[in-house]
């Protein structure tokens, strides 16, 4: 990769402040791009020598690959309870990914008191309460079952609360935003189960439960089960990894994470809310005037850019890509608009197809830095029309202790020597 | 490990599903059991209801799930400094899990979200310490402790006396 920054021709100007270019530019200059992804970080290599590696035979197969020994800052970053190490999260490295999907190893976790060892062929789920034939499935049984296949993130219902601290927090994107991961999420539609156990007209709630220690359990509204619910049991084409729920989970598009219960062992069909721990004392919000928002299930849309960002520098003046993800949980990102000068001009970016609803969704957009500081920012709008909140309107609405449900516009500060930090602006 | 065998749904199972969408979508926005779903092949093994109880440890707001037994603060407290205070800390405050004591108002600067001011839910508390508490050892409590424990926490927090006896009524 070459470390130079590739310059635009001179007639092509600026759609808007701080250098932003039009998002067709490459593909109508057909441009390679040099300072894309982790080229910002440019090296000097010697590149005029054969390579060692062309003169000696490779590695052996494989059973299971794994990423390039060199790529090992690519890792989640664990942020767990040091007496209870089953008990916290780990981080994507979004700042580290390109595309839209996470691999497998790098889905974000939460979980509450580790991940359990479940036997397949022990595992059972159960579909009880008001139903009119209580049913339960083994894994041999549900296989013969249709699916179907849908990409989707899932994001935690607390992921971005460090927007709210009062100093805006100087980590990775990924260690800020990376609560949220997405993936192809393959299984059985669970209104086809829910029907063959003869759901019961009075029926409001499921209470999921997982199979986890601490049975971690939550009430998901029947509407949502009864529409695009997946029970999953495989994940980018692959059987569910153990810490994401293996041998199954519900997803649950575009609703918080912790509604998509991972280990599912038992779905209890109800009038009311269990008014679990998770759905009284977590996951609801504080507002200012002490009372808090429950069942508050849809993620609002969301972007952040991921390259250039926090923790890397840009090399000098010139042509860079601008790379980010968005997403909304009430459906298909329609636009995102970035902003070099603080947000008092907006450019479109390009949006990588296909547009999928509740989905990572890809923006690109190029731009040529003259060197100078500035602050980038990007915005996200949805099919709804929701606009992407900055954070002062956000904070003025409901306050800085509702920790869940931060979905503020996010900016960096570029500073002159290329060196990125993120500020409230 | 052997592959499962698949079964690719049947042509009249295709049109239920296609018919079911355009009734669905032009008459009823709201849900109707049975109507919009594919086939499946229907494999689910039929239990009764009372099969299920060793698993349901469901607890609802009403009180459905609540087991039989009883307890007191008094009980909770030798309970919770056997069991507990190790991560909550002395009378639930002060330690590295979750602060479980508190009462200060909700609309303050900084306020911490405990059971006295945020989740004061007997049912809740108590759904919540069988089945997840102690986090060595979930589901080793006796219904007696998780009585005296959910008595003990309410206790701390300013809502019920130290003698208050909890249990499937009250």
């Amino acid at each position: 990769m070459s470390p130079t920054p590739i310059l635009p021709p001179d007639d092509l100007e600026p759609v808007a402040g701080g250098g932003l270019l039009d998002r067709r530019m490459f593909l109508r200059q057909g441009i390679a791009l040099g300072g894309a992804g982790l080229g910002l970080l440019a090296f000097d290599a010697d590149a005029t020598d054969v390579p060692r590696w062309m003169k000696t035979p490779g590695g052996p197969f494989t059973n299971y690959g794994e990423p390039s020994a060199y790529e090992k800052e690519a890792i989640r970053w664990i942020s767990a309870n040091a007496k209870a190490p089953g008990h916290g999260i780990s981080w994507t490295p979004l700042h580290r990914l390109e595309g839209t999907i996470t691999p497998n190893g790098l889905h974000f976790e939460r979980h509450h008191n580790g991940v359990p060892a479940i036997d397949p062929e022990q595992h059972r789920l159960t579909l009880h309460g008001l139903f009119s034939k209580p049913i339960q499935f083994s894994l041999e049984q549900l296989f013969r079952y249709p699916m179907v296949s849908r990409q989707c993130f899932v994001e935690c219902g607390g992921n971005s609360n460090a927007g709210w601290h009062e100093e805006p927090i100087q980590t990775p994107v990924g260690y800020f935003h990376g609560l949220a991961s997405s993936s192809e999420w393959t299984g059985i539609p669970l209104s086809i189960l829910l029907d063959e156990a003869g759901l019961q007209p009075e029926a409001r709630w499921l209470v999921a439960e997982g199979a986890d220690a601490g049975a971690m359990n939550v009430s998901i509204p029947i509407e949502k089960a009864l529409d695009d619910t997946l029970l999953a049991l495989y994940q980018n084409g692959e059987r569910i990894r153990p810490e994401q729920g293996y041998p199954m989970r519900l997803i649950l598009p575009g609703f918080e994470a912790v509604l998509n219960v991972k280990w599912l062992h038992r779905l209890q069909a109800v009038k009311e809310p269990l008014m679990s721990r998770n759905e009284t004392a977590k996951y609801t919000e504080l507002e200012p005037s002490g009372k808090a928002r429950q069942f508050t299930f849809i993620m609002e849309a969301k972007s952040v850019i991921t390259q250039p960002s926090p923790g890397f520098r840009l090399k000098g003046p010139g042509l860079y890509q601008i790379s980010g993800l968005a997403w909304s949980g009430r459906g298909t990102i329609r636009r995102v608009d970035i902003s070099a000068d603080g947000g008092r001009s907006w450019a479109p970016a390009a949006l990588q197809e296909p547009l999928l609803s509740k989905c990572f969704t890809r923006f690109r957009l190029p731009w040529r830095w003259d060197g100078s500081p500035l602050i980038l920012k990007s915005r996200a709008i949805d099919d709804t029309g929701y606009q992407q909140p900055e954070r002062s309107t956000l904070i003025a609405e409901r306050g800085q202790r509702g920790y869940f449900h931060y979905n503020a516009i996010v900016a960096f500060a570029v500073d002159s020597d290329g060196s990125l930090r993120h500020v409230y602006a | 490990m052997s592959m499962p065998s698949l079964s690719s749904p049947s042509r009249s199972g295709l049109r239920r599903v296609g018919r079911a969408h355009l009734f669905i979508g032009l008459l009823l926005p709201l849900w109707t059991p049975l109507l919009a779903v594919p086939e499946g092949p229907k494999l689910g093994v039929s239990i009764t209801q009372e099969s299920i109880l060793p698993l349901d440890i469901s607890v609802f707001p009403e009180g459905t799930g609540l087991p039989p037994g009883k307890g007191t603060a008094v009980e909770g407290k030798m309970q919770f400094e056997a069991l507990c205070q190790g991560c909550h800390g002395v009378k639930g405050s002060g330690g590295d899990a979750e602060e479980l004591v508190g009462r200060s108002p909700l609309n303050g600067s900084r306020p911490d979200q405990t059971v006295g001011n945020y989740w004061p839910y007997a049912t809740t508390i108590f759904d919540y310490i069988r089945r997840a508490m102690p986090l060595n050892a979930p589901l080793s409590l006796s219904n007696d402790q998780v009585y005296a424990l959910t008595a003990y926490l309410l206790y701390l927090n300013g809502i019920v006396t130290e003698t208050s006896e909890m249990n499937a009524t009250t």
